[in-house]
C-alpha cells in the first residue's frame, strides 16, 4: 500500500553501553546547574546561562543517545521536523518575551 | 415542577427574537424531514456503514464539503443579516447584542467552519489521487479529524439556538472574552466548538504530510510532485506548528473561565495581551493555511487549461514553502497599536513586507503559464483568472497596512475589513471553487452545468467588488468595523448601500450555484474518460471517476513532473504502458470508533459548556475508553482479491 | 506464484504501515513540542505576576523536585532498557523494564500529585495569581502527559503479555519509548525554567 522513500532502519535501537553513557551524563548535567544555584555561585546572569546550556545539552543528550536521531536513514524528515520545531519554539518563546516587554502589568 | 421546567427552558433556549425562532423551527422541521425520509427509504444502515463509519478518504472528502457548503449558507446569511443593517444609518433590524453574536459567528464560521473542512475536503479527495496511493497514511485517523471537525461544528452552532451565541468577535479578545464580561454560555460554545475542531485539523496536518513525504507512487520525486500536493504539504507544515498554538491559547482561557485563573484576566496578575500576542501566533499562519492549496489549485487549473507546463516550477515550491515557515514571523502586523516598542513594530513590519515576495513570484508565474497558451474559458479556469487581480489588490492593501506608523490609522477600521475579505474571498473562496469546480467530475463523474457556473462566476465577481471596493473608502472615511449604528451626519451612508448591493449580489451568485448542482445532478451527462475536461496533466486524470475504493488498479510509475499528459501523448504515438500484473489491495477496514469518540468529544464539550459536570465526565470517559479500545484491536485492515478489483475494473471501464 | 507475491507483499505493506506509524508519531511529538513552548512562553511572561500571592522562592522546596528528576530521568534510562530488551527478542526483559519505568512513573506523578496538594493548603492555588496560574498548568500540563504515558504503558504490558513481540507490539513499544524520553526533555525544561530559575 505505501511507497517508500525510505527502507527500514535496522540499526535503531542502540547499545546498553550508549544507554549508560547517556544516562550518566544526563545525571552530572543535572547536577551542575542544581549545585550552581543552590550554592549561589555565580552571578545571576552567569548561572542563567549556565543551567540554560546544561537543559539544552541535557536534551541533546537525549536525542542522541535514547531517541537515536543519529540512526535516521536519508532523507532526514525527523532531523527536518525537529529543526523546523526548534526554530518555531524559539520564536514563541523569545518572541513572546520581546513582543510582552513594554507590555507587563506587573503586580 | 413545571414552572421550574418552563423557566429551565426559557434560559436553556434561546428565546424572544423573531428571527432566532425562525430559525428553531426550520431547524427542527428539517432534523424531522431528515429522519422521516431515511426511515422511510430506509437508509439508516446505509448511512452507517458508507458514510458515518466510513475510512475512505474520497467519501471523507465529500462529506467534509458538503458540511462546508451548509457552513457557507449560515455564514453568508451572517453577512446578509449584517449588511442590512449597516445599509441605512440608525437602522434597528438587529440589536447591538445581536449584532455582536453575529459578526463573531460569521467570522468562526466562515474561517474555521468553512474554509478549513473545504480545504480539507479537497486534499481527502485529490492529493492520494494526485500522488498515486491508495489511502492517506492514517484512514482511521483521518475519519476522526473529520468526526472531530464535524461535532466542533455542531456543537459551535448550537449555541445559536441553545444557550446564546458568543459575542466577543472571531478571535475573542480578553477581558471581553472573560467571565468578568462575559458571563453567558456563549463564549464557552465558542472555546470548545474550536477547540474539538481544532484537534481534528492538527491529525489531519499531520496525515498529510506523512501521506506526501512517504507514499508517493515509484518514480515520483518530490520535485516531480504535482503542485496541489506541494501546496498541501506546504500548508500542513504550517498547521503542525500553528494549531497547537490555539490548542493551549483557548485552554488557557478556558481555564480563566472554568477555574478562576488569571492569564488573561484584569485583575489577579493576569495579561490580556498576552492572549492577543499567543492567539495571532496561530491566526496568521492560519491564514496562509488557508491561501497556499488555493495557490496549489490554480497552479493546475492554470497550467490544464492554457494546455502547458506551469511555469517556474521550482521557484513555486520555494516560494510555498518559504511562505509556511516565515508566516510564523510575521504575527505582530495584527496588533501594531497594542504598544510594543518600535522595535518589535518596525520588525514585524519588515517581515510582512517581505513576505509578500515569494506571493509576487507566484503571480507571475501564472501570467506566464498563460502566456501564448491555448487558454480555455473554462469555469474553473475563470475563477483563476479573477483571482490574480482580486488577490494582487487585496495583497497591496495588506501591504499598505503593514506600514505599522499607517496602521495607527488604518487599524480596526473598514480599509482592514475590505483587505481580510479581498484575499480571504479573492484568494481562498475564488480557489476553493476553482478547485470544486475543476475535480467535481473526479469526485462524482459528472461535471457541473457550466452555464449556471458562469452566471454564478458573474454574480460572485461584480457582487464581490460592488461590495468590498466602497469598504476601502469607508475605512479612510472613519468607519471602524463592529459597529452596528451611525448617524446620518456621518456621510457613510451612500458607499454602505453600495456595498449591502454587493452581498446581496454574492447571494444571488451563492443560490445560482445551488441551482446549478441541483441541475447537474438531474440532467448530467456521465463523464466515462476519467478525464473529464480532457486537459488532465496529473495522476488523478488517469483512474475512472469516481475512483474506485482502491483508486489505482495498479500503482503506475509516475516519474515526470506532468506524467498523465506525457502518457497520453505516448498512448496517441502508439506507446501503450507495461500491463503490471494486478495483486491483492490492502486496505483499511471500516471503523464506528471515529464517531463515537467524537460524540463523546461533543458530550464532554457540551458538559463544560454549561459546567455540568455530570455530562462532561461521562464525555470524557467515553473518549478514553474509545482509545483503549482502539488500542486492543489488531484486526484493522483487509485484502481485496485480484478477481474482485478486475470486476470492478471492467465495470468501471466497460461503461466506455 | 501469484500466492507467493501476494504473500511478500502482505509482510512488505505491514512493515511499511508500522515505519509510517512511528514517523506521524515523531512529528506528533514535534506539534507537541509546540505546546509545550506555548506553555514556557506564557509561564515567562507571567512569572513575575504575583499579585500578592506567594513567590516561586517562598513555594517550591527542592528536595522534593530534585528527587522527582532524578527519577524522571531514571525511568527515561529504563523505558531505554526495555526497547533494548525488545531488540534482542527478550519478551521478559520488554515487560520487566517497562513495569519498572512504570513504577517509577507512577512515583513522580505521586509526588507531583503530593506537591501541588501541599501548595494548595498553603492557600497557594491556580486562582490565586497569574503566576500560579501558568505554573500550575504547565507543570501540571506535563504531570498529565505521564499520567496518559502510564495508562498506555499499562494497556501496552498487557497486549505483550498476550501478543509477544510482533511487528505492530514492536512499533507501539518504540513510539511509547520516544514518548517517553520526550516527557524527560520536557521535564528538564520544567525545572530549569521554572524551579531551578524560581529559587535562583
Amino acid at each position: 500500500m505505501a511507497n517508500h522513500d525510505t527502507g527500514a532502519h535496522k540499526s535503531h535501537g542502540g547499545s546498553f553501553k550508549s544507554y549508560l553513557i547517556g544516562f550518566l551524563l544526563s545525571i552530572v548535567l543535572t547536577i551542575i546547574p542544581l549545585v550552581v544555584v543552590l550554592n549561589d555561585m555565580m552571578s545571576r546572569n552567569a548561572t542563567l546561562i549556565v543551567i540554560l546550556a546544561m537543559a539544552v545539552l541535557q536534551f541533546l543528550v537525549q536525542l542522541f543517545f535514547f531517541m537515536h536521531i543519529r540512526d535516521e536513514e536519508k532523507p532526514r524528515y525527523n532531523l527536518m521536523t525537529l529543526i523546523l520545531a526548534v526554530v518555531i519554539l524559539l520564536t514563541i518563546v523569545a518572541g513572546s518575551i520581546w513582543i510582552m516587554t513594554y507590555n507587563m502589568t506587573a503586580g | 415542577m413545571l414552572d421550574n421546567l418552563k423557566e429551565f427552558a426559557s434560559e436553556f433556549f434561546v428565546t424572544g427574537d423573531p428571527l432566532i425562532l425562525g430559525a428553531q423551527v426550520s431547524i427542527a422541521l428539517t432534523m424531522i424531514a431528515i429522519v422521516i425520509v431515511l426511515t422511510y427509504f430506509k437508509k439508516w444502515r446505509w448511512l452507517w456503514t458508507e458514510w458515518l463509519t466510513t475510512v475512505d478518504h474520497k467519501k471523507i472528502g465529500i462529506m467534509y464539503i458538503i458540511a462546508s457548503l451548509l457552513m457557507l449558507f449560515r455564514g453568508g446569511v451572517d453577512a446578509l443579516l449584517m449588511r442590512t443593517q449597516l445599509a441605512m444609518p440608525e437602522l434597528n433590524f438587529l440589536e447591538a447584542e445581536h449584532y455582536n453574536q453575529i459578526f463573531t459567528t460569521h467570522g468562526v464560521i466562515m474561517i474555521l467552519f468553512m474554509a478549513m473542512p473545504l480545504m480539507f475536503g479537497l486534499f481527502n479527495i485529490i492529493v492520494p489521487l494526485q500522488i498515486g496511493a491508495r489511502d492517506v497514511a492514517y484512514p482511521f485517523l483521518n475519519s476522526m479529524s473529520f468526526w472531530l471537525f464535524f461535532w466542533g461544528a455542531m456543537l459551535f452552532n448550537m449555541s445559536f439556538v441553545i444557550g446564546g451565541s458568543p459575542d466577543a468577535g472571531w478571535l475573542a479578545y480578553p477581558p471581553l472574552s472573560e467571565l468578568s464580561h462575559s458571563p453567558g454560555v456563549g463564549q464557552n460554545f465558542y472555546i470548545w466548538g474550536i477547540q474539538i475542531s481544532g484537534i481534528g485539523s492538527l491529525a489531519t496536518g499531520i496525515n498529510f504530510i506523512v501521506t506526501i513525504l512517504k507514499m508517493r507512487a515509484p518514480g515520483m520525486r518530490l520535485m516531480k510532485m504535482p503542485m496541489f500536493s506541494w501546496s498541501v504539504l506546504s500548508s500542513c507544515i504550517s498547521i503542525i506548528f500553528a494549531f497547537p498554538i490555539l490548542t493551549v491559547t483557548l485552554f488557557l482561557l478556558f481555564l480563566d473561565r472554568f477555574l478562576g485563573a488569571h492569564f488573561f484576566t484584569l485583575d489577579g496578575g493576569g495579561n490580556p495581551m498576552m492572549y492577543i500576542n499567543l492567539i495571532w501566533m496561530w491566526g496568521h499562519p492560519e491564514v496562509y493555511i488557508v491561501v497556499l492549496p488555493a495557490f496549489g489549485i490554480f497552479s493546475e487549473v492554470v497550467a490544464a487549461f492554457s494546455r502547458k507546463k506551469l511555469f517556474g516550477y521550482a521557484s513555486m515550491v520555494f516560494a510555498m514553502i518559504a511562505i509556511s515557515v516565515a508566516a510564523f514571523f510575521t504575527w505582530a502586523h495584527h496588533f501594531f497599536t497594542m504598544g510594543s516598542g518600535a522595535n518589535v513594530n518596525a520588525f514585524f513590519a519588515v517581515t510582512t513586507m517581505i513576505i509578500a515576495i515569494p506571493t509576487g513570484v507566484k503571480v507571475f508565474n501564472w501570467l506566464f503559464t498563460m502566456f501564448r497558451g491555448k487558454i480555455q474559458f473554462t469555469t474553473p479556469m475563470m475563477w483563476a483568472i479573477a483571482f490574480i487581480p482580486c488577490f494582487v489588490v487585496g495583497g497591496m492593501t495588506g501591504v499598505l497596512l503593514s506600514v505599522a506608523p499607517a496602521d495607527f490609522q488604518f487599524h480596526n477600521s473598514y480599509f482592514l475589513i475590505a483587505h481580510f475579505h479581498q484575499v480571504l474571498i479573492g484568494g481562498v473562496v475564488f480557489g476553493y471553487f476553482a478547485g470544486l469546480y475543476y475535480w467535481w467530475p473526479k469526485m462524482f463523474g459528472f461535471k457541473l452545468n457550466e452555464h449556471l457556473g458562469k452566471w454564478a462566476f458573474w454574480f460572485w465577481n461584480i457582487g464581490f467588488y460592488v461590495c468590498f471596493m466602497p469598504q476601502y473608502l469607508l475605512g479612510l472615511m472613519g468607519m471602524t468595523r463592529r459597529i452596528n449604528v451611525y448617524d446620518f451626519d456621518m456621510g457613510w451612508q451612500p458607499l454602505n448601500v453600495v456595498s449591502t448591493i454587493g452581498a446581496f449580489l454574492m447571494g444571488i451568485a451563492f443560490l445560482f450555484q445551488v441551482w446549478q448542482i441541483a441541475h447537474s445532478i438531474k440532467f448530467h451527462k456521465k463523464d466515462t474518460t476519467g478525464d473529464s475536461w480532457g486537459v488532465g496533466r496529473t495522476l488523478e486524470w488517469s483512474i475512472p471517476s469516481p475512483a474506485p475504493v482502491y483508486n489505482f488498479a495498479t500503482i503506475p510509475v509516475a516519474d515526470e513532473r506532468d506524467w498523465w499528459w506525457e502518457e497520453k501523448e505516448r498512448r496517441e504515438q502508439g506507446i501503450q504502458p507495461k500491463a503490471i500484473p494486478l495483486e491483492p489491495i490492502h486496505m483499511p477496514k471500516n471503523s464506528a470508533i471515529p464517531f463515537i469518540k467524537s460524540l463523546c468529544w461533543f458530550t464532554a464539550g457540551f458538559g463544560f459548556v454549561f459546567n455540568w459536570l455530570w455530562i462532561a465526565i461521562p464525555g470524557l470517559i467515553g473518549v478514553a475508553i474509545c482509545m483503549l479500545v482502539r488500542s486492543f484491536q489488531y484486526d484493522t485492515d483487509y485484502y481485496i482479491q485480484v478477481d474482485e478489483i478486475k470486476r470492478t475494473e471492467a465495470a468501471l471501464r466497460g461503461a466506455n | 506464484m501469484a500466492h507467493a507475491a501476494s504473500h511478500h507483499d502482505h509482510d512488505h505493506g505491514h512493515h511499511d504501515q508500522e515505519e509510517l506509524k512511528t514517523f506521524g508519531f515523531w512529528i506528533f511529538l514535534m506539534t507537541d513540542c509546540i505546546l509545550f513552548a506555548t506553555l514556557f512562553a506564557t509561564f515567562v511572561v507571567l512569572r513575575l505576576n504575583t499579585s500578592g500571592g506567594p513567590t516561586a522562592e517562598e513555594l517550591f522546596s527542592m528536595p522534593g523536585i530534585i528527587a522527582e528528576t532524578f527519577i524522571l530521568l531514571t525511568s527515561s534510562f529504563t523505558s531505554g532498557l526495555a526497547v533494548l530488551s525488545m531488540q534482542k527478542g527478550d519478551k521478559k526483559g520488554l515487560i520487566g523494564w517497562l513495569i519498572v519505568t512504570l513504577a517509577l512513573g507512577i512515583a513522580f506523578v505521586t509526588m507531583e500529585i503530593t506537591e501541588f496538594v501541599h501548595m494548595v493548603h498553603e492557600g497557594a492555588t491556580i486562582s490565586t495569581s497569574g503566576f500560579l496560574s501558568s505554573f500550575f498548568t504547565l507543570v501540571g500540563a506535563h504531570g498529565l502527559h505521564v499520567s496518559i504515558g502510564i495508562v498506555w504503558m499499562i494497556a501496552l504490558v498487557l497486549q505483550l503479555a498476550r501478543r509477544g513481540i510482533t511487528s505492530v507490539t514492536k512499533r507501539k513499544v518504540t513510539i511509547i519509548s520516544l514518548y517517553w524520553h520526550f516527557l524527560d526533555v520536557v521535564w528538564i525544561f520544567v525545572f530549569t525554567v521554572v524551579y531551578l530559575m524560581g529559587v535562583m
